[in-house]
């Protein structure tokens, strides 16, 4: 075999293998949505249909507009929405703010902050869920949005800081002090210059923290009664029963969910790997 | 990184370190250079004070109390100290060994399970053309970006007893060769759900499915940083693929490599969301991890928040010890930059 044929089904075995991965990774949230347009003797057969044979909206539009729990589908969209928006809003500043301090400054007590970093991420939330329960009530929180914010914001705050220092890190310095040296502030200089480099970072991170808060459960459960405040992670809990689960539904809903998630992802994928990425090989 | 082409342009370093030693004037009212870091830190110190740490001292000293609804209502009583009473009975209830069992049988299969997939994956996206990693990335980063809520509804009817894809593909197998592998042959209505082993088999495969994409972009972008020339220099020495990963490839990625185990170690030994859903919530008490344990003792009727609490501490302890060693190197190369 000549070297040019090897090379060539080499590279012909590498697609092959790139396309099997990308349908193995893809197979699962493909079949979420050929489900959510079957019609349930679809759905419920032992047989393989692979896309919807007579598509139906009817599942969707039945979500879209009966909802479940005796509420809009668009209230608890709205509702992560909040949540999500929330705690990008607060969670982005403060990280901002730390991860110049952790990146641009050596201090006394950063490697002990990196640690804490680190370690905080450890504790599991189901256990602190107690305490935060008992807080968040104290302060009059429970069964709001603000108080899944405020817990959202404590949660991925951590990791956003870890993240976010690395994009601080590779602006450069220089960049800083000639500023400085033509008179600008300390202010100004951080909003003028850092800000804009950093930009890219921070919408990493945003969506880092969107995506945790829009798709957190087990605090959204526990925080808020009043099922009109219900987030859709709850509210998906809610197509299944005791004795069934309506799959059509939850399909259609879980679809619902995942779209604006999925969607964002892909509009900014370039950015959100170089960002993630830059947080978890650290530059 | 991206920005490395700017530093280039924009840097303009030599007569800066005279001029900055100098100093510039310092206006009124502005704050000593020493202050800024700390000034910087206060709003996330707080929040992670406020939120994390206090609750975690709430946490350790719950675990030594009996903590129930009277302690909790909004005129509370007083808890009772009980010393390591909690921790004696989380030893002594059948329940801790089952969920110890599944908590690290479960993180240590899907951790090394993520790793290797990832890693190939990663190996895979960079040898692949630009168009070609382009949509590979995009698919993989579909699985990634999927709400684990929703995932774990997606497998939950992927392994569907009756309709699920899973049996009807193993019913595909030739009985001859399902037999042998399996010791049956008719897959059709298995419940995959009821039993804790295969609920654990199912959390497994949703787990690993969901999180390997950040494994591959990570390494790819750890692998896109290591010259070529090595890579040169290995091929024209004539070695083979797997002594190329262990000679240059892994121990120039040891540090990502060391950050992906810690986060995925952090991640998996807590998995939650995914193991209610797919458990049905908290009624298989065979299914519980630590994490499910926890949860239901201090949130079930009669709520023993004390107990829960305990349970909670002991994982956070066995998470740190076993993250230790990593979390000390990874601090170590981040002070030598």
């Amino acid at each position: 075999m000549n070297p040019r044929t090897a090379k060539r089904l080499r590279g012909f075995g590498l697609n092959g293998l790139a396309v099997a991965v990308f349908l193995v990774a893809v197979f699962p949230v493909y079949w979420m949505v050929a489900t959510a347009f079957k019609p349930n003797d679809e759905i419920f057969t032992t047989r393989f249909i692979p896309f919807p044979l007579a598509p139906t909206f009817d599942h969707v539009s039945r979500v879209l507009t009966k909802g479940v729990a005796g509420h809009s589908i668009w209230q608890y969209l709205a509702n992560s929405a909040v949540v999500a928006v929330g705690t990008v809003l607060i969670g982005s500043l403060f990280a901002l703010l730390a991860a110049t301090a952790v990146a641009r400054f050596r201090f006394r007590f950063r490697t002990s902050f990196l640690i804490l970093l680190l370690i905080v991420q450890m504790v599991p939330g189901e256990a602190l869920l107690i305490p935060l329960f008992l807080m968040v009530r104290r302060l009059g929180m429970y069964d709001q949005l603000i108080g899944l914010i405020v817990v959202n914001v404590g949660f991925t705050l951590p990791f956003a800081i870890w993240m976010l220092r690395t994009f601080v890190a590779a602006v450069p310095k220089e960049l800083e002090e000639a500023a400085a040296i033509d008179g600008a502030g300390r202010f100004v200089t951080f909003w003028r210059v850092l800000f804009p480099l950093v930009a890219p970072g921070l919408v990493a991170t945003s969506i880092f923290s969107f995506i945790t808060a829009w798709n957190e459960l087990v605090f959204a459960l526990t925080l808020i009664n009043d099922q009109g405040k219900y987030t859709m992670p709850v509210a998906l809990q809610f197509f299944t029963s005791q004795r069934s689960t309506d799959w059509g539904g939850i399909m259609a809903a879980s679809t619902l969910m995942t779209i604006p998630v999925v969607a964002f992802f892909l509009l900014v994928q370039r950015r959100m790997v170089t960002g993630l990425v830059a947080g978890a090989v650290k530059g | 990184m991206a920005q490395t082409s700017t530093i280039a342009r924009g840097g303009d370093t030599s007569p800066a370190p005279a001029r900055h030693r100098s100093g510039r004037p310092r206006r009124r009212g502005a704050l000593s250079p020493k202050a800024v870091p700390y000034v910087l830190l206060i709003p996330g110190l707080l929040v992670i004070a406020a939120l994390l740490l206090y609750p975690l001292y709430q946490m350790a000293d719950m675990s030594l109390h009996k903590v129930g609804l009277r302690q909790i209502r909004p005129n509370p009583q007083p808890a009772e100290f009980v010393g390591l009473g909690n921790f004696t009975q989380v030893f002594e209830a059948d329940l801790f060994w089952t969920s110890l069992r599944n908590t690290v049988v479960f993180a240590a299969v899907t951790v090394a399970l993520t790793l290797v997939a990832g890693t190939l994956v990663g190996l895979l996206l960079h040898r692949l053309g630009k168009k070609m990693s382009a949509f590979l990335i995009v698919g993989i980063m579909a699985a990634w970006a999927t709400p684990p809520t929703a995932s774990a509804i997606i497998w939950k009817w992927l392994f569907d007893s009756d309709a699920g894809v899973v049996n009807w593909m193993l019913d595909l197998l030739p009985d001859g060769v399902s037999s042998l592998l399996f010791g049956r042959s008719d897959w059709s209505g298995h419940p995959w759900l009821n039993d804790a082993t295969t609920i654990y088999l199912v959390l497994v495969v949703a787990v690993t499915w969901a999180s390997f994409p950040f494994i591959a972009v990570s390494v790819l972008a750890g692998l896109k940083s290591i010259p070529s020339e090595l890579y040169e220099a290995a091929r024209v020495d004539g070695s083979t693929p797997v002594k190329t990963f262990t000679r240059i490839t892994f121990p120039l990625l040891k540090p990502v490599f060391s950050v992906l185990l810690v986060l995925s170690i952090i991640w998996d030994f807590k998995v939650f969301t995914q193991l209610y859903v797919l458990a049905g919530g908290t009624t298989n008490r065979e299914a519980f991890n630590l994490s499910l344990w926890a949860y239901t003792e201090a949130f079930s009727a009669p709520p023993k928040m004390g107990i829960g609490a305990a349970i909670a501490v002991l994982l956070t302890a066995i998470m740190l010890v076993i993250t230790a060693v990593y979390v000390r190197q990874i601090v170590r190369t981040e002070d030598v930059r």
